[in-house]
């Protein structure tokens, strides 16, 4: 469920970056103000855990497909809401660089819809509502199933969002909302199972620990739903205002629509060649309600009235294939050049 | 899927590509940081129908590749490993925006076919740029560059505490693994039941080793600070990488060299 | 120089979870002295070593460091007293490079940045590791990490240098290296490992550990001789005076 670069249009990815980061530097701050010592080398060991503990997987019982954990919620459960975010989005980032997941600029977003909502909204609300010192295990598996199904599902929610926001995908928005909503279902059945039943092992081994954790974070417990709210409020005036501008800037709204600088053709749909047999297999293809909502239709109808686009000729078009080539020719001759002189000279 | 997971998590060699001695790996890790970042955001500024204008900017990662020595076939592969989710993402736009936008010599191109290739394109360079950061800059270097831009302290010591950590638990994520795989025959050992034990002990275990670790600390002094000794100084060439590479961005962002250079063929 | 003493007076530790680790230690080791602890696996040697710069303080019985005796208030003062080298260096190493970690004590200790390079230089010229300094430690084998760890700790300038097992997971080579490297110190050593051979080579006394408790202390020549006493202490004759 990692967000990509390429999905994401510089305002929502710039958006998001500077929503996580203030929300990191907020629970830096917190922390700051009142972390114990042992809680340092504790985060980051976790944080290096839940990057190992991926490498192992199991088999979905009835499915035989394999998968691993998440390990967001296990996190927020031990260290509390502050520590988990910030170990989570460190886990973010290093998988970003690493691994490639996702991307830099999509790294702000990935934080916020696979931190925000496990530690700041699904935790405090249901987990640490549900869950008091003395809780038995059953208890500890219902809240974790529903925090963790809770948080994955507005960061699949958020996914969508993003994606619908930034105009790169012409995912209908339905379509993308079906198809993700019910796979994340799953994955939360799953994850918070395990997750309940990792912290259910770790009480019954080794009871000492988990309360040892808790005094120390006990200084950072508590969240406060009034600042959670509030940080949202900001977030959504923040979002709002950026669409907003868009959409006023540009007709077709949420589009980027750097089109009035290059230009779109108004070109009717022909009768023949690729647009059409996409159009039979489009129609075929309709399992899913909410399919025909089309954003480009939308845009076209709306750009009819208005002023007139300049259309781009086969010429251009044909200029512009013939220099790509070009161009990657020359940079891969390039390229190429300064290897072999490397080698020659090592 | 073990290859996957295979090269998925083969972080190590990256990491010691990292700490070559090249002209690009000497470059101050802060600026490199911030000309991958104004790139990225240059190429995802590209409205979805522009292909050819973003193919002049596959010059910054070949330029990395070949002047920072790293082998292309990793690079590459890593990028196939991730690309399933935006090539799902992006898989309706033919289907759904059947607008044409080009003729090339009779065969009508759509606008969905045009917005697929240049999110997969701008995947490509965006994904690449960041994997070549990590290949050509150690990961301290990073975090040291990241602390000069004033990210929280809090959040740079974690960043480099999972990373010292990363490959010690990794480690023993294989042995656990392994042990596993040789006691269990066939499929038992994957079920969830194991999967859990594991898991917990695992978890126990990484516990009692921060434990450790903080019993180490403190006894070399440790006041709950962490302090970094850097010095980073700004080399007369990372002022002049950063700004050619930079100027250079900006250029193929307001001129179409594409077309510009296809014109002058055609005329021609 | 004050007179490094190390003194510990009827010891008692318990863990948390029950375990009695320390049973009544005592023992005092003077200025210059290197000291083997031995004892078979489990017997507290470890348990002991943690009490030596307060990471455990003792439930009951006094420690006396230097001139003080050891209590919350002068912890402080016993962590630059004594450096203490932990068994797994991955443990110890927990900075991204070997500079980092090696410098990480000193600039504790708030000496400006000259001071805190000159000793990380001198620290590891000393191991034999100056050309590991921008490593991270992941790419260092374990006789490297080792020696790194040594250099971490005697960076600090302790006047009494501790190691618990310092001959773990070392090859045949390295551990050679070692046994060379902690000969040529001539701080007050104190060494816990069950490799009596490493003991043998480095240290001039020795205390046995049994099950909490202090069984033997004397020379080490003489007790790594006492065949009997060993094997009442589950441990074996040195392999070096093994089929003489
Ligand atoms: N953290 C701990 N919690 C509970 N018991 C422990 C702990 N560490 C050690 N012990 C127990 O204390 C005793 C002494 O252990 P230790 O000092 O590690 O021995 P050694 O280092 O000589 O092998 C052993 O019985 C061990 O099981
Ligand atoms: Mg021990």
């Amino acid at each position: 469920m990692h967000m990509a670069d390429a999905l994401l249009s510089p305002a929502v990815g710039t958006t998001f970056w500077a929503g996580s980061m203030g929300i990191i530097v907020y629970c830096a701050k917190k922390l700051k103000e009142n972390i114990d010592e042992r809680m340092i080398p504790l985060m980051g060991v976790l944080g290096a855990f839940i990057f190992a503990a991926q490498m192992i997987n199991f088999t979905i019982p009835a499915t035989g497909s394999s998968g691993h954990i998440g390990g967001g919620m296990i996190l927020a459960a031990l260290l509390g809401p502050y520590a988990a975010f910030i170990v989570i989005a460190s886990v973010l980032t290093i998988q970003s660089l690493f691994f490639a997941d996702g991307g830099i600029l999509a790294l702000g977003c990935n934080i916020w819809n696979m931190g925000v909502y496990p530690c700041f909204i699904a935790y405090p609300l249901i987990y640490r509502t549900m869950v008091k010192t003395g809780s038995g295990s059953r208890r500890i598996l219902i809240a974790s199933i529903l925090s963790v199904i809770a948080g994955l599902q507005l960061g699949a929610f958020s996914v969508v969002l993003q994606t619908m926001l930034s105009g790169r995908s012409e995912l209908p928005f339905s379509t993308f909302v079906y198809m993700m909503l019910p796979i994340h279902l799953a994955i939360g059945l799953v994850e918070g199972f395990i997750t309940a039943s990792v912290i259910n092992f770790v009480k019954s081994m080794r009871p000492e620990i988990i309360e040892s954790i808790s005094l120390s974070r006990s200084l950072s417990q508590g969240v406060s739903i009034k600042k959670v709210f509030t940080g949202f409020l900001i977030m959504a005036a923040l979002t709002g205002g950026v669409m907003s501008w868009f959409a006023s800037s540009h007709p077709d709204g949420l589009e980027w629509s750097i089109e009035k600088i290059y230009g779109k053709p108004e070109l009717p749909e022909q009768e023949h060649g690729i647009a059409p047999a996409l159009k039979q297999v489009q129609d075929k293809t309709a399992f899913l309600p909410g399919y025909n909502f089309k954003q480009s239709d939308e845009a076209s109808t709306k750009l009819k009235g208005g002023e007139s686009w300049p259309a781009i000729g086969a010429g251009t078009s044909v200029s512009g294939i013939i220099g790509s080539i070009m161009v990657l020719g020359i940079i891969l001759l390039l390229g190429a050049g300064i290897k072999i002189l490397k080698t020659r000279r090592a | 899927m073990p290859n996957f997971d295979k090269e998925y998590f083969n972080i190590g060699y990256l990491d010691t590509l990292s700490y070559r001695q090249t002209f690009i790996h000497r470059i101050n890790p802060g600026i490199k940081l911030v000309v991958t970042l104004v790139f990225i955001l240059i190429v995802v500024s590209f409205s979805k129908y522009e292909i050819h204008r973003l193919m002049p900017y596959f010059a910054f990662p070949v330029f990395l590749i070949s002047a920072g020595e790293i082998p292309t076939g990793v690079i590459l592969k890593k990028i196939f490993i991730v690309s399933p989710f935006v090539l799902f993402a992006g898989m309706f736009n033919p289907m759904l925006d059947t607008t044409i936008v080009y003729t090339i010599s009779g065969v009508p191109v759509s606008g969905g076919w045009v917005s697929y290739v240049s999110i997969i394109i701008k995947f490509i360079l965006t994904i690449s740029s960041a994997l070549l950061l990590i290949a050509t800059t150690s990961f301290p270097g990073i975090c040291s560059a990241l602390e000069k831009l004033r990210v929280p302290k809090v959040f740079v010591m974690q960043l480099l505490f999972i990373y010292r950590y990363l490959f010690v638990l990794a480690e023993e994520a294989m042995r656990i693994v392994r042990a596993r795989n040789m006691r269990a025959f066939g499929k038992h050992g994957r079920d969830i039941k194991t999967f859990i034990n594991i898991i917990g002990t695992f978890l126990i275990r990484s516990i009692e080793r921060s434990e450790r670790i903080y019993h180490a600390i403190c006894s070399r002094g440790f006041d709950g600070r962490i302090r970094l000794l850097r010095d980073i100084k700004f080399k007369f060439t990372d002022i002049i990488f950063a700004l050619l590479s930079v100027s250079v961005f900006i250029i193929l962002r307001m001129y179409d060299i594409a077309e510009l250079i296809g014109d002058a063929v055609l005329k021609f | 120089m004050s007179h490094h003493i190390i003194e510990f007076n009827n010891v008692h530790f318990t863990y948390p979870d029950g375990t009695d680790a320390l049973k009544g230690l005592d023992f005092r080791i003077t200025h210059g002295e290197s000291v083997g602890i031995v004892g078979a696996n489990g017997a507290g040697k470890s348990t002991l070593i943690s009490h030596m710069n307060g990471y455990l303080l003792p439930a009951k019985g006094t420690i006396t460091i230097g001139d003080l005796q050891l209590n919350k208030s002068t912890i402080n003062h016993a962590r630059k007293t004594v450096g203490v080298v932990f068994q797994n260096p991955d443990d110890q190493l927990f900075m991204p490079t070997v500079f980092d970690d090696v410098a990480f004590g000193p600039l504790n200790l708030g000496m400006t940045r000259e001071r805190v390079i000159e000793r990380v230089n001198e620290a590891l010229t000393t191991v034999g590791c100056l050309n590991l300094k921008d490593k991270p430690p992941h790419h260092l084998s374990m006789g490297q990490k080792r020696a790194v760890t040594i250099a971490a700790v005697i960076a600090m300038q302790p006047d009494i240098l501790v190691m618990d097992e310092p001959a773990a997971s070392l090859d045949p080579k390295s551990r050679r290296q070692l046994i060379n490297l902690l000969k040529e110190f001539r701080h007050t050593k104190i060494i816990a490992s069950h490799d009596l051979d490493l003991i043998r080579d480095v240290c001039t006394r020795c205390l046995v550990i049994s099950d909490g408790e202090v069984t033997a202390d004397g020379r080490t020549d003489e007790i790594l001789l006492n065949e009997p006493l060993l094997e009442e202490n589950n441990l074996e004759l040195p392999l070096s005076l093994q089929h003489k």
